[in-house]
C-alpha cells in the first residue's frame, strides 16, 4: 500500500451516497485529510487540496469484494497481486478478500505471511486474505484456524472444493467462531456434480454437456443453515446461483439464523442460454442458471436476502480457456466489470436504485465479515470511488488491467464505471 | 419449400446449423452417389485432395465409412486415432489441428469426446471440418444417413412416426436424430428408463413425446431406432444392470410384434446382441441395419463433396 498523499483531498459537487451512514445527497462534498474522511477542510487546506470535480458523478465508499483470486502465490501466469489489485481499483474496489486455493494453498501461516509480504510490496488496494477451513482444502482435517487468524486471515473457507462432510463443517463452525471468524462456504454437493460443466437444464441437454443441478447447491445451502442454527456460528454462503438457494437464505434469515450470502455480478446479469455457443469464458462454478433464477437473485439482492455483490474474480489465461468446453477451467475474470454488470442487472433494469446497489457493494459485504470498511463516515479510512453512472464503455483484453484473458464481458457494451478510486486518500485509479 | 441448389457451408458440425432445404439438397447429392457404391465404381471428384480422419475416441464403423467415402471420391485419406495422436502428449486441439492444416489438408473429419469440439475446430480452421461425433452433443452424419434410409424406405420422412429407444441422455445420435427428424417433419418419441429419458428433455426439445412404457412407444411408430447401451455406464447410477435393462426395454420378437406390420427397426451400431436387441429382430425382415451402413457411405460422400466444394468456391 502506498502512503497516503500528504495533501488534503476535496471531492466537490458530486452526488454523495453512503448507505452505511444513510447519507444520500444530490450534491455534496467529501473531504479527506491524512488518509481519513473529515467533516471539512480549513480554508488554508482547501487552497492546497487536490480537488476532484464531482459534477455528474457519484461519490461512494470504495467497494468491498468478498470473493476473488489474485493469482499469488503460484498462479502468476493467470494474475498477480500487482495486476489484480489494479483491476480491482479500476472496478471501484478498495478492499478485496482473496480465496485461499492458491498454490500452495493458504492453509498455513507461511503462505499467509508470503501473501501479505507480496501485497505490502505490490497491492494497489487493501487485500484481506482468507485461510482454508481444512488442510489443503481437502475436507478431511481442520486447518490451524487459530494460527491463521493470528497471521491475519479475515475468514476461513475451502473455496470451490466446498465442505462435503457435515461433521467437519459443524466442528469448523464451532472452532472458527471461537476466533470470531466467519466461515465462507461454496455450497455444492460434489456427489451430484461429477463431470458437470454447466447448469443442468434444457440447455445442458441440448448442448450435450453434463449438468450441475440446482439441487446440489440447495442441499448444502440448507445444511449450512441448519448447522448455523445448531452452532450459532456465523456462516456466509458464497456466490449463490439459484432461486431455491435465495429462498432458503430468506427463510433462514426470517428465523433469525446468523447467515449471510452473496451473488456475483455475472449471475445477476446472465443466464445459461448465454452458453449456447460453448463460450468457455462463461463456464462458471456455480454455473449460470436459468432466467427465472437470475431474476430471483436480483429480487433477493433488492429485498436484502442477499447481502453482497461479489466479483468472484477467477482469472485464467486466454490459452487455458482456448480449448474444448469440458477441458476448460471454471471461472471468469470480473473485478473490472462487476459494477457495470450489476448496474445493468439491478439499476438499469429498474429493479432498484443506485443507492441500493452501492449498499450491496459496500456496507453489505463489510458487515457480513465485520470489516471496518465500506463507509464515508468521518474518521473512517478514506477509501472511495467516483462513479460515472452514464459512462458507456466496451471492455477489451487490451485495456483491462487484469493479466487474465477470461473476462466474458470483453467486447460487450456496458454502462456505468468507476472513473477514479482512492485508497486511504491516495489515488489508485483514474486521471 | 423452395429447393436449395447450392451448399455454402465449409463445415458440417451439427444438424442444428442445417435447414430443411440443406438436408434435402444433401440427400439429392447422396442419391447421385449411390451407384458409385458398387465395386469398381469410384469417382474422382476429390482427386488430389487430402482428408484427415482425426479420431480422438475409439471408432471402427464411422471411421471406416468416412475413409471409404473419401476414397470413393478419389481423395487421399490419413487416419489418426487416439493412441497415435500427439494430443496424449498434452498438445492442445488447436495446435494439433493447425499442424495438420499446415501440411496442406483439405478437410478434417473429427470424433472427439468433448461436446462442442467440432464447432470449436470449425472456428479455428479455414478448411472443412466434419463432425463424426462430439461428446454427447451431435453425430450429424449418423442422423443424416438414418433419415436418408427412412426416406428411401417410405418415400418421404415428413409425417412418419419415429421412436428412439434407449440411452437418450448420453447419446449424440439421439440429439442429432431429434433435430434432423423434426426438421424434416417427422414425429419423434423418446423412450427408455426415466433416468436416461429425463422429463427435462421435453424442455430441451418441446417437439418430442416422452414414453417410459415400451408398448405405447412401439405400437404406432413407423420406425424404431435402437441406441447402443454402453457397457461402460453399467456401473453408474442410471440403471441397475444390463440384465435389468434388457428385461424392461430390450427389443425381442414378442415386443417387435407390437409394431405396425410395415414398421422398421434401425440401429446405428455396433449392436449388443441380446442387450438392446435380440438377434432374431436384428437379423429379421424389419431390420434395415445394413442398409443404414451402406447409405452411410453415400451420405458421407455427399457431405465431404459439398463441404470441400463450398470451400473452393
Amino acid at each position: 500500500m502506498n502512503p497516503a498523499d500528504p495533501s488534503p483531498l476535496w471531492i466537490r459537487g458530486a452526488r454523495v451516497l453512503d448507505p452505511a451512514s444513510g447519507r444520500d445527497e444530490a450534491k455534496g462534498d467529501v473531504f479527506v485529510r491524512d488518509g481519513v474522511f473529515v467533516e471539512r477542510l480549513t480554508a488554508a487546506e482547501q487552497a492546497k487540496a487536490r480537488v476532484q470535480d464531482g459534477k455528474g458523478l457519484v461519490v461512494a465508499p470504495g467497494f468491498v469484494d468478498l470473493n476473488c483470486r489474485l493469482g499469488e502465490p503460484g498462479r502468476t501466469a493467470r494474475e498477480t497481486v500487482r495486476t489484480g489489485t489494479r483491476a480491482a481499483a479500476a472496478g471501484g474496489f478498495t478492499t478485496v478478500v482473496t480465496m485461499p486455493d492458491s498454490l500452495p494453498a493458504a492453509d498455513n501461516v507461511g503462505t499467509i505471511q508470503l501473501l501479505r509480504e507480496i501485497c505490502a510490496r505490490d497491492a494497489a488496494v487493501r487485500v484481506l486474505p482468507t485461510g482454508t477451513l481444512t488442510k489443503g482444502h481437502e475436507g478431511k482435517a481442520l486447518a490451524p484456524i487459530g494460527s491463521l487468524k493470528k497471521a491475519g486471515v479475515v475468514a476461513v473457507t475451502d473455496a470451490t472444493s466446498g465442505v462435503q462432510n457435515n461433521e467437519i463443517m459443524r466442528r469448523a463452525l464451532e472452532y472458527a467462531a471461537m476466533f470470531d471468524l466467519v466461515v465462507l462456504d461454496h455450497c455444492q454437493d460434489s456427489s451430484m456434480t461429477e463431470g458437470g460443466q454447466m447448469h443442468e437444464g434444457a440447455w445442458s441437454l441440448r448442448l450435450g454437456l453434463r449438468g450441475l443441478p440446482r439441487t446440489a447447491e440447495e442441499i448444502v445451502a440448507s445444511s449450512d443453515c441448519l448447522l448455523a442454527e445448531l452452532t450459532k456460528a456465523r456462516i456466509h454462503l458464497q456466490h449463490l446461483s439459484s432461486a431455491g438457494s435465495a429462498e432458503i437464505v430468506r427463510r433462514a434469515k426470517a428465523r433469525g439464523l446468523p447467515v449471510t450470502a452473496e451473488v456475483s455480478g455475472l449471475h445477476l446479469l446472465l443466464a445459461d442460454s448465454a452458453l449456447k455457443d460453448y463460450d468457455t469464458r462463461l463456464k462458471l462454478n456455480p454455473p449460470l442458471r436459468e432466467e427465472a433464477d437470475r431474476a430471483a437473485l436480483v429480487a433477493a439482492l433488492v429485498d436484502g436476502t442477499l447481502d453482497a455483490v461479489c466479483s468472484d474474480h477467477s482469472p485464467c489465461t486466454a490459452t487455458e480457456k482456448d480449448c474444448e468446453f469440458d477441458q476448460a477451467p471454471f471461472g471468469a475474470a470480473s473485478l473490472e466489470t462487476t459494477f457495470s454488470a450489476a448496474y445493468e442487472a439491478v439499476v438499469l433494469s429498474g429493479a432498484a436504485d443506485l443507492a441500493l446497489l452501492v449498499a450491496r457493494l459496500t456496507a453489505g459485504p463489510a458487515k457480513a465479515l465485520g470489516l471496518a470498511a465500506g463507509t464515508l463516515r468521518v474518521g473512517a479510512a478514506a477509501d472511495l470511488v467516483l462513479l460515472d453512472p452514464k459512462a458507456k464503455w466496451i471492455p477489451s483484453a487490451k485495456t483491462l488491467f487484469s493479466k487474465s484473458g477470461n473476462n466474458p464481458l470483453a467486447g460487450r457494451a456496458l454502462t456505468g464505471r468507476a472513473v477514479a478510486t482512492f485508497v486511504g486518500g491516495h489515488q489508485v485509479h483514474g486521471a | 419449400m423452395a429447393k436449395q441448389d447450392t451448399w455454402t457451408k465449409k463445415d458440417l458440425t451439427g444438424i442444428e446449423e442445417l435447414t430443411r432445404a440443406e438436408i434435402e439438397l444433401l440427400f439429392r447429392q447422396a442419391d447421385r452417389f449411390l451407384p458409385a457404391l458398387a465395386p469398381g465404381k469410384g469417382l474422382d471428384l476429390m482427386k488430389g485432395r487430402t482428408v484427415v480422419n482425426l479420431f480422438l475416441e475409439p471408432s471402427t464403423r464411422t471411421r471406416t465409412a468416412f475413409e471409404i467415402s473419401a476414397k470413393k471420391l478419389g481423395a487421399e485419406v490419413v487416419s489418426i486415432n487416439t493412441t497415435a495422436s500427439s494430443l496424449v502428449k498434452g498438445e492442445t486441439l488447436r495446435d494439433t489441428a493447425l499442424n495438420i492444416r499446415a501440411m496442406g489438408v483439405d478437410a478434417i473429419v473429427m470424433r472427439h469426446s468433448s461436446a462442442g469440439a467440432a464447432r470449436y475446430l470449425g472456428e479455428v480452421l479455414d478448411i472443412s471440418v466434419v463432425n463424426a461425433g462430439d461428446g454427447a452433443h451431435e453425430h450429424p452424419t449418423q442422423a443424416l444417413l438414418d433419415a436418408f434410409t427412412l426416406r428411401q424406405r417410405f418415400g418421404k420422412v415428413a409425417g412418419l412416426k419415429v421412436t428412439i429407444l434407449g440411452d437418450i441422455l448420453f447419446s449424440r445420435v439421439a440429439r442429432s436424430n431429434i433435430l434432423c427428424l423434426s426438421k424434416l417433419g417427422a414425429e419423434v418419441t423418446l423412450a427408455g428408463p426415466a433416468t436416461l429419458v429425463p422429463a427435462a428433455l421435453k424442455e430441451a426439445f418441446p417437439q418430442v413425446r416422452l414414453a417410459h412404457d415400451l408398448k405405447s412407444a412401439l405400437r404406432d411408430c413407423d420406425a424404431v431406432m435402437l441406441l447402443r447401451i454402453q457397457h461402460e455406464r453399467q456401473t453408474t447410477t442410471h440403471f441397475p444392470s444390463l440384465g435389468e435393462y434388457t428385461s424392461q426395454f430390450g427389443l425381442n420378437a414378442e415386443r417387435a410384434s407390437w409394431l405396425k406390420p410395415k414398421a422398421i427397426v434401425m440401429h446405428p451400431g455396433p449392436i449388443n446382441r441380446g442387450v438392446e436387441v435380440e438377434s432374431e429382430v436384428a437379423d429379421g425382415p424389419r431390420s434395415v441395419i445394413l442398409e443404414q451402413v451402406r447409405n452411410g457411405v453415400a451420405v458421407r460422400m455427399a457431405v465431404l463433396h459439398l463441404c470441400t466444394k463450398a470451400l473452393s468456391r
